[in-house]
């Protein structure tokens, strides 16, 4: 991350834009795209774009297997990836294992504790959040249905916080796992993690974080959350689809069982008995998405040359602008009131299906999110039809949030 | 009760009707307005039972038998979604369930919807028409082939 002064000028939006060639389509004939759907994924820059295609035309080989020149750059190229994650979260290399995703890292951190934890789990409990993604509830569900262990839930406050109190008699002697998002994905509420992280420590549970929206614009470093884990996909921080990570402390990595079995994962193989490989090739059995890895170095690599501390300020300034508009127009309720600076917010029209919004937005050119945002037990307690929600990225204009505006007055003329 | 257009005629129709318009926050309107035209839905039929799986919105479809043609009811909570649905029970209703059967797969492409409804899993549209499909599978035992 490069230092700047603090007379240094503001992130140059236009300039970033440029970055992004999708951001030039025009869809439904001749309308410019205003993509507002940032938190299911986001878009991806040229330099990304690039290394993918790149590592076909040059270097396409396997890792850790070849002798030839083509293997050996591949096996550096990859391994230079898993630095790259490790340093843009203050790891150590040996502790990033690559996955499909938040949603892989989770099944395989939930699978391996729970191999791990054995016979405790019975007598034991999971702490999880009301306001967490179904990737953050249904595999511990998984291990539940294995174990009987217990899931208690932290509740949310009626503002869209985390009920902090609640969580700090939840989390007890009995405690195996506490797993929380750091931002959540639907309702743009920032956690504080690092503090659930020393409650999980002080009884000997593992602690999670969920980084999946946060790694886009928040520096985030392990060592200060203070989590054995941490999880994030690279589609959601400009890389590609099909990468992801997790951060596993190196203790708890060692102590744990791999999580599917196959080639790389291995030192000995034979019918009588396997040895398993050290470090995070024990769960990563298979050929690797080498080419995910490599896109996903060069979109951490774009991160991280953008001063983080530019991109929140910004990003908060886009979030003000979404609440305040929202909030301006009657019959519109935003839910939740601690969007920080993660440009989501979601929102309900009285009498209006969040759908019929999402539709009618798209006809103008604007893409939104609208049901359950896979966060179902939430949606029970907020709004049962689900929400719309909009979520910007570093790229988003001041000009597009004023055509979202646009859209959104000419749609609730049509809708009510 | 007979109907007079076959199938492919009255998809045709409503497709040359969405085609006429000019753009398509024209179209919706015009689908929304067709779900306004819609029969009030029975409310005793307002069951889980009858809600079809796959659609974001809710949607209700209750079909029965008169003189071996299915009529269908429908109702949804979302406006979009009602339209679709009163567009696919305008096309389907009054039928036997071989005709029904015998229609082709294609029909959200022939209205020109598969394409332009980015959210059409979402949408239910295809997911209705299975539920109708299934329906007059159903139904076909109780009427003579």
């Amino acid at each position: 991350m490069h230092l700047t002064q603090p007379s240094a000028p503001l992130l140059d939006i236009a300039a970033i834009r440029t970055e992004f060639p999708i951001l030039q389509r025009m869809v439904h004939g001749n309308k410019p795209l205003v993509y507002l759907d940032n938190a299911a994924t986001t878009q991806k820059p040229t330099v990304v774009i690039d290394s993918i295609s790149e590592f076909y035309r040059q270097h396409n080989a396997n890792a850790h297997r070849a002798g030839h020149v083509l293997g050996a750059e591949v096996t550096s190229m990859y391994e230079r990836a898993r630095e790259v994650v490790a340093e843009s979260i203050g790891a150590r290399a040996d502790e990033v294992v690559f996955t499909r995703g938040t949603t892989e890292s989770l099944n395989l951190l939930a699978t391996s504790i729970g191999a791990r934890l054995g016979p405790r789990l019975a007598e034991g409990n999971i702490v999880l959040t009301e306001m967490e993604h179904h990737a953050n509830i249904v595999p511990w569900q998984m291990l539940r249905e294995r174990s009987g262990v217990e899931i208690r839930v932290i509740p949310l406050t009626d503002d869209g916080a985390l009920d902090m109190g609640r969580a700090s008699q939840l989390i007890d002697a009995s405690t195996l796992v506490v797993s929380c998002v750091q931002v959540s994905n639907t309702l743009g509420t920032e956690n504080d993690v690092s503090t659930l992280c020393q409650w999980a420590h002080a009884v000997g549970a593992i602690s999670i974080v969920d980084a999946a929206q946060s790694v886009s614009s928040m520096a985030i470093d392990v060592q200060q959350i203070g989590c054995d884990a941490l999880v994030f996909s690279g589609h959601k921080v400009y890389g590609p689809m099909g990468i992801g990570c997790a951060f596993i402390r190196r203790e708890l990595l060692s102590d744990l069982p791999p999580y599917q079995g196959g080639g790389s994962m291995i030192t000995n193989v034979s019918f009588d008995k396997t040895t398993y490989a050290d470090g995070p090739m024990r769960f990563e059995a298979g050929t690797p998405n080498i080419e995910g890895a490599v896109g996903l170095c060069t979109a951490l690599q774009w991160r991280n040359a953008l001063d983080l501390r530019d991109v929140q300020s910004y990003k908060k300034m886009l979030t003000d602008e979404l609440v305040a508009g929202l909030r301006l127009r009657s019959g519109v309720h935003v839910h939740g009131a601690h969007h920080g600076h993660s440009g989501i917010v979601s929102f309900s029209i009285d009498g209006v299906h969040p759908q019929d919004v999402g539709i009618m937005l798209d006809t103008h050119g604007v893409a939104v999110r609208t049901g359950h945002h896979c966060t179902m037990p939430l949606m029970k307690r907020i709004a049962p039809q689900g929400t719309v929600r909009v979520s910007a990225a570093v790229y988003t204009s001041h000009d597009e949030i004023a055509q979202f505006f646009h859209a959104l007055d000419r749609v609730m003329k049509v809708l009510l | 009760m007979s109907t007079t257009k076959t199938i492919a005629e009255a998809t045709y129709e409503i497709a040359s009707m969405l085609e006429a318009l000019p753009d398509w926050e024209e179209r919706f309107s015009a689908i929304m307005s067709m779900g306004k035209g819609l029969a009030p839905y029975p409310e005793e039929f307002r069951r889980d039972d009858f809600l079809i799986k796959g659609c974001q919105a809710q949607v209700w479809l209750f079909p029965r038998l008169v003189d071996g043609r299915i009529h269908f009811e429908a109702d949804s909570d979302a406006l979009i979604v009602k339209g679709l649905v009163a567009i696919v029970v305008q096309i389907m209703q009054d039928r036997t369930p071989q005709e029904i059967l015998a229609a082709p797969k294609d029909i959200p492409e022939q209205l020109g919807l598969a394409q332009h409804l980015s959210q059409n899993r979402a949408s239910g549209l295809s997911s209705m028409l299975k539920q109708i499909r299934l329906y007059a599978v159903a139904l076909s035992m109780r009427t003579p082939s």
